[in-house]
Order: structure tokens, then sequence, then C-alpha cells
């Protein structure tokens, strides 16, 4: 037998044939396809919007608005233009969300481990609190806190009032408004520098009880230094702070800050509502901490307090994080229900009377998807950084 | 291989999707025969205006002016389907060409008619805004109203007209803004507002859903002109000459005399502007693309304006408006049709 040298090595398939390849190629075509559909979309509204005599762009930004807005967060009349009712929307829409996450998390986590109480009342009142705010529709319980709360609150002219500076109304909660005088500037220094101060403090006690294991009251010094040194600062510059009271002119209050109606309901409804979610997440995340955790607190003789705090909690954010997250994103995008109460955020401003008065559906809706989506974004990037600062480190 | 042809399938799906073009080849008067009915965009309850009743059939005044257009071109007032519609959606649902034509007390602007692709063909009913304020308050006048706090609906013209006349006169006053006409009745009836402003054709019958009407009245100022009317897609003249000429129409078989009771008898007139109108001379409907006896159908089946009118807006009606500016020029309102010649 003659021996024969044969080129074992593979040729290789045919680049047709080759997983490679080909999955390189599908990929692309699929990416082609995307941008050529959305472009196609695109280009086909703007063609047939422009055959029809429809007007486009965002020229109408610059116009002038001229329509009122009940409550504001930045200078707005009616003489500013459409762009400006844009912001004021948003900074609504902004303000609510932030007031109940807010809320909606400290409530959620009381009522969370209230449901595990070995209290049998505590522990079945969360639960009847969590099984009926969360199984009722939200529109409901927004109009239930609006038109419940204002059929009892009493007209303008027969306000309940406290010390001559606080009135409450169906118009809605006036406030002094603090008016600060030249000096002031000194008192938000001294709240700048207690900041930094008790920021160091944290910084020190830690490294200190590393070293030591001795553990030092960061928490009630902080709150003296907090307290303490502001004061002192505007007590020596002569209290440079003035206060605007309210007053009944003609109609309504003047004067002061106003809390209406709207933003309260908004702001009761959705805190309660989200809250009955994040009590339900706190509790997951609780019970998701074995027991031999807790046992081995105790055995070292930790007390209970501080178990929950060093020893539960920390574990179960990993758990929680997640989920609290999606709630977060919820309570924002639910706050647009804000327009069936009249309250003034982005969804009743900008797509509601600024829609309607351009005419220009197309772009004012894009960019209020553009808004929520942004809004959703920068909850999910700031929770997803929290969640890799709490998640398990690998020592 | 199955992918490939999945994905070729798909590819070929999207094309089909993306490459129907808006234009299509067949007029407004041809899509609507041979969908054999009429479709009408309204509003989603509006007393005398649009509103379905507990058996589903719609009345009102504008859509009256729907069913005389489906009257003239089929000669069958029934052939109407109604698309109840949101002041926020009303526009856009005529610029997509989901109705044939919008009906829903829609008032005449320059944006709206030049900038949107939308052309208005008529008033079929001029209005105003006004105020609704409750007794108590003691204000008689507009001209009191600085500081007051007022319940708007949203999506319509009325935002602009109360800030124009606020400004105008140097008053301030506090806009709370609701969805729907109910919410705006009840943030009114809770004590929300001082004001609840509205067209003056809706403020009557906004006021009577109120638990004690009583307790609040219509201020005497008109601080807008409100001409509500029927808007078509620009681009297709002969439909926007078929609208238009439908509610003049009406209005001129007002001026004539001729209504649903006597319509058959006047058939026999010998006066020309009735013959041209009801058909029996000349070809008035063939000029607009319609059977020449579109004027007869709708006076037999719809009625004059003036019955129109009364039927459903009307001092029997609950609403118990007045003619006012809504009457014939001749009889000291401002509604004036061309010649149906």
């Amino acid at each position: 037998m003659k021996k024969q040298t044969v080129d074992s090595r593979p040729t290789g398939p045919k680049p047709w044939y080759d997983p490679r390849i080909r999955s390189i190629f599908f990929q692309f075509v699929a990416i082609a396809l995307v941008f050529w559909g959305g472009w196609t979309l695109v280009d086909n509204t703007l063609t047939n919007m422009e055959s029809r005599g429809i007007s486009t762009g965002f020229g109408f930004l610059d116009e002038t608005a001229g329509f009122g807005i009940i409550m504001s967060l930045v200078p707005y009349d009616a003489t500013m233009t459409y762009g400006r009712t844009f912001l004021v929307g948003l900074m609504n829409t902004l303000l609510v969300s932030a007031m109940g996450i807010v809320t909606a998390t400290i409530l959620g986590f009381i009522i969370g481990v209230a449901r595990l109480s070995s209290n049998w009342l505590v522990a079945k009142l969360a639960l009847v609190y969590i099984e009926v705010i969360r199984n009722i529709p939200l529109l409901l319980q927004i109009f239930f806190w609006y038109f419940a709360v204002l059929g009892s609150l009493p007209s303008p002219r027969q306000s309940v009032e406290v010390a001559d500076s606080f009135f409450l109304n169906n118009r809605g909660l006036y406030l002094p408004e603090p008016m600060p005088q030249e000096g002031f500037g000194l008192v938000w220094g001294a709240v700048i520098a207690a900041i930094v101060a008790v920021v160091g403090l944290r910084a020190w006690a830690k490294k200190r009880q590393l070293a030591t294991g001795q553990i030092f009251p960061t928490f009630k010094v902080g709150v003296a230094i907090l307290v303490i040194l502001p004061t002192v600062a505007y007590l020596a510059t002569g209290t440079p702070l003035e206060w605007e009271l309210p007053a009944l002119k003609g109609f309504n209050f003047g004067g002061g800050i106003t809390i209406i109606p709207e933003l309260a309901a908004l702001w009761i409804a959705l805190s309660l509502y989200t809250a009955s979610f994040i009590a339900e997440i706190v509790r997951s995340g609780i019970l998701s901490v074995s027991k031999g955790q807790t046992e081995a607190a105790k055995a070292l003789g930790i007390p209970n307090s501080l178990t929950l705090r060093l020893v539960v909690i920390p574990q179960a954010m990993r758990v929680i994080i997640p989920p609290l997250t999606s709630q977060y994103l919820n309570l924002t995008k639910n706050s647009s229900l804000a327009t069936a109460i009249g309250y003034p955020d982005l969804v009743a401003v900008f797509m509601g009377t600024t829609l309607n008065q351009t005419g220009q559906a197309v772009e004012v809706v894009a960019i209020t998807m553009a808004v929520y989506l942004t809004i959703s974004l920068a909850i999910s990037l700031f929770m997803n950084i929290y969640n890799r600062a709490a998640a398990i480190k690998e020592r | 291989m199955k992918n490939t042809k999945s994905i070729a399938v798909g590819a070929a799906m999207l094309c089909g999707l993306f490459s129907a073009s808006a234009a299509s080849a067949a007029t407004t008067l041809e899509s609507v025969k041979e969908n054999g009915h009429l479709q009408c965009g309204v509003t989603s309850g509006l007393p005398g205006f649009s509103q379905p009743d507990d058996k589903g059939n719609w009345t009102g005044i504008d859509v009256d002016t729907c069913r005389a257009v489906a009257a003239a071109i089929f000669g069958d007032a029934q052939a109407v389907e109604f698309t109840p519609l949101t002041a926020k959606e009303r526009l856009t649902a005529l610029q997509s060409g989901e109705i044939d034509m919008l009906s829903r007390n829609t008032t005449w602007t320059l944006t709206r008619d030049a900038s949107l692709g939308l052309n208005f063909t008529g008033t079929n009913y001029y209005d105003g805004q006004g105020f609704l304020i409750k007794k108590e308050l003691g204000v008689d006048d507009a001209t009191e109203l600085s500081g007051a706090t007022i319940c708007i609906q949203a999506g319509t013209t009325t935002e602009l007209n109360l800030s124009d006349y606020f400004r105008a006169n140097g008053m301030e006053y506090q806009p709370i803004v609701f969805d729907t006409s109910e919410q705006t009745v009840q943030g009114f009836a809770a004590g929300r507002c001082d004001v609840l402003t509205s067209d003056r054709s809706q403020l009557a019958a906004l006021r009577s859903k109120l638990n004690d009407p009583g307790s609040a009245k219509i201020l005497p100022n008109t601080i807008s002109k409100e001409p509500l009317g029927p808007v078509v897609r620009q681009g297709d003249d002969q439909w926007f000459n078929i609208v238009k000429w439908v509610l003049f129409a009406q209005i001129n078989a007002e001026e004539l005399g001729i209504t649903s009771d006597n319509v058959e008898d006047m058939l026999k007139s010998d006066n020309p502007n009735v013959q041209r109108l009801l058909g029996t001379d000349g070809d008035m409907g063939a000029k607009l693309g319609l059977p020449d006896d579109f004027g007869h159908q709708i006076v037999k089946q719809v009625g004059n304006y003036g019955e129109m009118y009364d039927r459903n807006v009307g001092p029997d009606t609950p609403l118990g408006l007045d003619r006012g500016l809504n009457a014939l020029w001749n009889e000291g309102g401002i509604l004036y049709a061309p010649p149906l010649r």
C-alpha cells in the first residue's frame, strides 16, 4: 500500500455556508430593515402631511402661548411662548413625581415592615391597607381624594385659619412665604458648612469604628450640627428673614405660597397607591433574607433594631431595588392622570392646551413621549447605579 | 432555510405596509358612495348638538347637519355613521381620513382653516363665550371677575379667549382646566372655582346638570365670537362645495318658506328659486355632483335650517336658546346664504 499524503485540514465551508458570516449578514440585514422602516415612517408622515397642507416643524415653540396656567414653578404668564408652557408642564410633572416617590417610599417601607410585624393587629391592618389600595384603580382614587377633599373644605371666605398665617379652604392651602433679606446668604453658607461637617464626621466615625470597634452616635450629633449651625448664623446676622402672609383679596387669597388641591389630591393618591406595591416589594425583600442571618445576629447579642437596620435591610435591598425601580417608573407615568382633575402637568398643559391651540399633534406627542422616556431612563440609570452599590461585592 | 423565508415574507409585508401611500385616487364623494354611508365626526355627547339617546339614535343640530349631507348624496338621511370624538381627537380624525366630515361644534379660526389642512364650509351655529357664576357671589358683570378662579374644559378655544379677555381688561384669574365637561361641572359644583366658562349654548345645558340650577346664573357678557361649523379636508373642492351648499340649501329653504311639511306642495310652486332648490328646474345638483332633487331630499328628511334649530336647541327644547344671531338676515340675525342658482 502506498501511503498517500492527504491534506486533512478542512478547507472551510463556502462563505454562504459559514455560520459566522451568515449571522453577521443577517444581523446587518435586520438593522438595515429597522432603519429603512423607521426612515420610511418618518418620510411618509412628512410627505403625507405636506400633501394635505398640514404645517410641520417645531417653529410653533417660539410662538406666544396666550393662555394661563394655574401653577408654575418657573415664572410664567400668557405672553410667553409655547416652549415655556412645555417647561412649566415638565416642572409640574417632575414636582409631583418627586414628591410622590419620596412619600411612597417612606410609607411603603413602614407598611412593608408592619406587614411582617409580630403584632397581630399591626400586621393585619397593613394587610388590609395593601389589599384595598392596590386593588382599586388609580384614577378612581384620584377622583376620590380630589372630590372628597374638595367637598369637605370650606369656601375661601370661611377658611380654616391658624395664627392668621395658615389658611385652608377649597382653593388650596395657603402658607406664609419666606422672603430672604440682605445677609441671608450667610445662613445658606452655614447650611452648606453643616452638611460638609456631617459628611466628614460620618467618614471619621466609620474609620474609627473599623479601627477600634467603638460606635459613635453619628445620627444624633449630625442632626445637632445641622440644626445648631444655621440657627446660630441666622441669629448672628440679625434674623434676615421676613414672611409674606396670605390675605383674602376679592374672590381668593393672595400672597404667600399656595398648594393647590389638585396637587394635594394627586400627590396623596399616587403616594398611597404606589406605597401599597412598594410595601409588598419590601416584604418580599425582607423574607428573602434567610432566617439564619437574624439568628446569627441574635447569637452575637445584636439588638433587634440594629439587626433590622444593619443585617436584614442591607441584604433585602438587593432584592428590593430592581422592582422598586419599576414602581418609581410607574408612579412617574401615572402622574399623567393629572389631566383628569386639572393639575397642570406636562400632558394637561403641553399635550392638552398647546396641542389643541397649535394643532401640531405629531410634534407635540413626539416631544411628550421623548420626555417621559428620558425621565424613565434617568430614573432607571440612577437606580441601577444605586443597585450596583448595594449588590453583593465579591471580595 | 425556514428563517430566511420568514424574513423575506416579513420584508415583503413591510414593503406593502409602508408603500401604501395616503394619496388615494378616489375623491371623497366617490369613496362615500362606495361605502354606502357618510362617516361623520361628532361629540361624545353634548345636548342639542350631538348626543345619542337611550336607543343609540343620534340627535342634535350637528347630527342633522350630517344627516342633511347624507340625504343630499343618497336621498337617505339615515345613511350616516357617527364617530364620537373628543375635542383633542377631532381634527386629527379628519386629517387622517377616519371621517369624511367633522360636525362637532368646532370654532372656525384662521389657524385651523389655514395650517391644519382643513377647510371650514360654513357656520351652522353662531356662538360666543360666556360665564356661569354662583349667585351668592353677587357679581353681575364679567368686568367684576378680577382674581376669580375659573373652571374650563380642555381642548377648546375657550382658554385663549379667556386669557385674552382678562389681559385686555387688566384683570387676573386662575384657570383650572378639566378634561371633560362632566368634570368641569363637578369642579364648579364642588366649589373649586367661582366661575365656569364655555360657549353660551353649552352654559344652559351645563347649568341644568347642577343639583340646584337656581344657585347659578349666566352673566350677560359675551367675550368672543364662536362661529361653529362643519369641517372637511383641504384639497377636494367638490366635497367642500357639497358640504357648503347643503347648509346653504337649508338656509335658503327657510328663507323661501319651504318646510318638511309643505315640501311636496312646493314641488308645484311657480317660484323659480323654489324650483331650482327642489330640483324641478335646472341642474343645480349635477353641478355639485349630486342628484338634482338633493334640495328636496334635504328639506323632506331633515327640514330647513329653522326646523333643525327649533327641534334641537330652540326655545321649546331643554336648552331653550333664542334664535338671536342665528336668525335669518331679514329677521334680525346674520344667516345669509348665497343664492342657489
